[in-house]
């Protein structure tokens, strides 16, 4: 079975800007899958050459084993994105909309499935109003109903959550989610890392157009410790240097240090005491996908 | 090819819904054109033996409507989704670019095509127009409106912003329109200026649409129509290539 998708060796450079420096990458059939990165690391490049709004200097890049070049028309029926930016055609309905979307597909009488959509994605009762009428939060929504016209098993979401509000956002990822287990592979990039840490079952981090971690997400949330010790402090302090390598963020009074053992507890405590700190709220945890991602960006 | 026809549909849809600015409005501008042009110099100008002035005008006036607003459907269409962003939702699908600029052409010409039957019958109670060879019209109308379509393509495709299409629109098109023989016949010029205007491909598809008419023209159909074919053909495959290659469109 070919991966869903397949990348290799995927270069581009925009003027000055090496976008991608060779990136390699394959997504398996069902899986959900998030791509992480700070601004300007590259994602939506990749995405776009996935897609073919860009074209990579070098490299080859397949949906579902059909090269999105050479076979493009399959590679590209093989594909659903909703793009970043919340772009809207304002001369039509949302159902008018739907229904030339499929058309671009070369799917005819597409209703039911559109009906399907709308009623998931909470737009049925819109279905009529012009595009310039929805809420953003609506428009993104319409966006994820485009994408996915043409039943696409690969679905891309570029930041498909960025300014929908909290209900909404909760709706809108059960119905990806549910599109997950009828197996459909979500490809999925976002800001909100807990929504990635949650959903996804394997994450890759791009960092300056490479791909700088890359392994499932309950491994990934060991890479820097099994634990995590938070405390609070009086006051700053210097990080005493026995401890440094334990410390996986700070925040001026507000550190979180990283552990695998219970036992090493009580160094770690013994060491903040040594260093003068004065430790006024405390507590242990897990780390979380914030904390693991600002340790992969600093490492590399 | 069902990807084709949807988005032809999809354009043909997008002018018709705005039909007043699209269809109506350019239909009133030539009729005005037609109205003062025809009251102020009907008694002065006889640009061929036997047609009067306002007869004369009509199919000049046509053919710019035609042509007009066969550049300005593909090339406004384009830039504002473009800028609006909305492009990426004909360039997502498995659309060809060749069936992408056949469907732009091709609902460009139709509405040129509309503007410039609207215009006919918006005439016909000012002009005695004998329709003497039929078959150039519909001829000139659809190789002149699926030139400048395509010079629609390209300028829609090239400008970054409103204002570099406008340039385009009114540098360009305006005046080679304007200087192509709509409202007089190139025999009336000096020897010069006639001799100019045969570098203007925009007098060639006016000529050989008047031509269908009136039976009588400046230089032979035949000629007007290898020239308008010839233009149209290598400006064609200058798209094609633009849109093959992804100018402007994929990064």
């Amino acid at each position: 079975m070919s991966p869903a998708i397949r990348i290799a060796g995927v270069t581009k450079r925009f003027r000055s800007l090496q976008a991608l420096a060779g990136v390699d990458l394959e997504v398996a059939q069902g899986e959900f899958f998030g791509l992480l990165g700070p601004n300007g690391a590259g994602k939506t490049t990749l995405i776009s050459s996935l897609a073919g709004l860009a074209r990579p200097d070098s490299g080859t890049l397949e949906v579902m084993g059909h090269d999105v070049v050479r076979d493009y028309r399959a590679a590209r029926m093989a594909l659903g994105v909703v793009p970043q930016e919340l772009v809207f055609d304002p001369f039509f309905n949302v159902r008018e909309m739907l229904r030339i979307q499929s058309g671009y597909f070369g799917i005819r009488n597409n209703d039911d499935w559109i009906d399907e959509i709308l009623h998931h994605l909470d737009l049925t009762e819109k279905a009529s109003s012009n595009m310039r009428m929805l809420s953003g939060g609506m428009k993104r929504r319409a966006l994820v109903a485009q994408a996915l016209v043409h039943r696409p098993p690969v679905i891309v979401l570029d930041e498909p959550t960025a300014g929908v509000d909290v209900e909404l956002r909760h709706g809108l990822w059960q119905f990806i989610r549910k599109l997950n287990q009828d197996g459909h592979t979500i490809v999925l990039t976002t800001h909100y890392l807990e929504e990635a840490e949650s959903l996804c079952g394997r994450i890759a981090m791009l960092k300056a157009g490479r791909i700088v971690a890359l392994d499932t997400t309950a491994n990934l949330l060991q890479r820097f410790a099994s634990h995590t010790l938070q405390v609070r402090l009086a006051k700053a302090v210097i990080v005493p240097p026995d401890l440094e390598a334990c410390v996986l963020s700070r925040d001026n009074l507000q550190w979180t240090l990283g552990f695998d053992n219970f036992d090493e507890v009580g160094h770690l405590l013994a060491g903040l005491k040594s260093a003068g700190a004065e430790i006024v709220d405390m507590a242990l945890g897990k780390p979380d996908l914030e904390q693991v991602f600002v340790g992969v960006m600093n490492q590399n | 090819m069902e990807g084709f026809k949807t988005l032809l549909y999809k354009e043909c849809l997008r002018f018709w819904k705005v039909g007043f600015q699209t269809v109506l409005s350019p239909v009133l501008n030539a009729v005005l054109y037609l109205l003062i042009f025809g009251h102020v110099l009907e008694d002065h100008v006889q640009p061929f033996p036997g047609v009067n002035y306002t007869a004369f005008l009509v199919p000049g006036l046509v053919m710019m409507t035609v042509l007009q607003n066969a550049f300005a459907n593909s090339s406004s269409s384009l830039i504002q989704s473009k800028i609006t962003g909305n492009i990426v939702f004909v360039l997502l699908p498995p659309i060809s670019y060749r069936e992408f600029y056949s469907a732009y052409v091709l609902a460009a010409v139709l509405r040129g095509g509309l503007c410039g039957i609207g215009v006919v019958l918006a005439a016909l109670p000012f002009a005695h127009l004998p329709f003497a060879e039929p078959l150039w019209i519909v001829v000139f109308a659809l190789v002149g409106g699926a030139f400048l379509a395509s010079l629609g393509v390209i300028a829609g495709i090239w400008a970054d912003k409103f204002d570099q299409l406008a340039a385009f629109q009114n540098f360009l098109i305006m005046p080679l329109t304007m200087l192509s023989g709509v409202f007089y016949s190139i025999h009336s010029l000096p020897g010069f200026w006639q001799g100019v205007s045969h570098f203007n491909p925009f007098f060639f598809m006016i000529d050989g649409f008047r031509y269908g008419f009136f039976g009588v023209s400046d230089v032979s159909p035949w000629v007007s129509l290898g020239v308008v074919t010839v233009c149209f053909v290598v400006l064609a495959v200058l798209t094609l290539q633009m849109l093959a290659r992804g100018y402007k469109l994929r990064a």
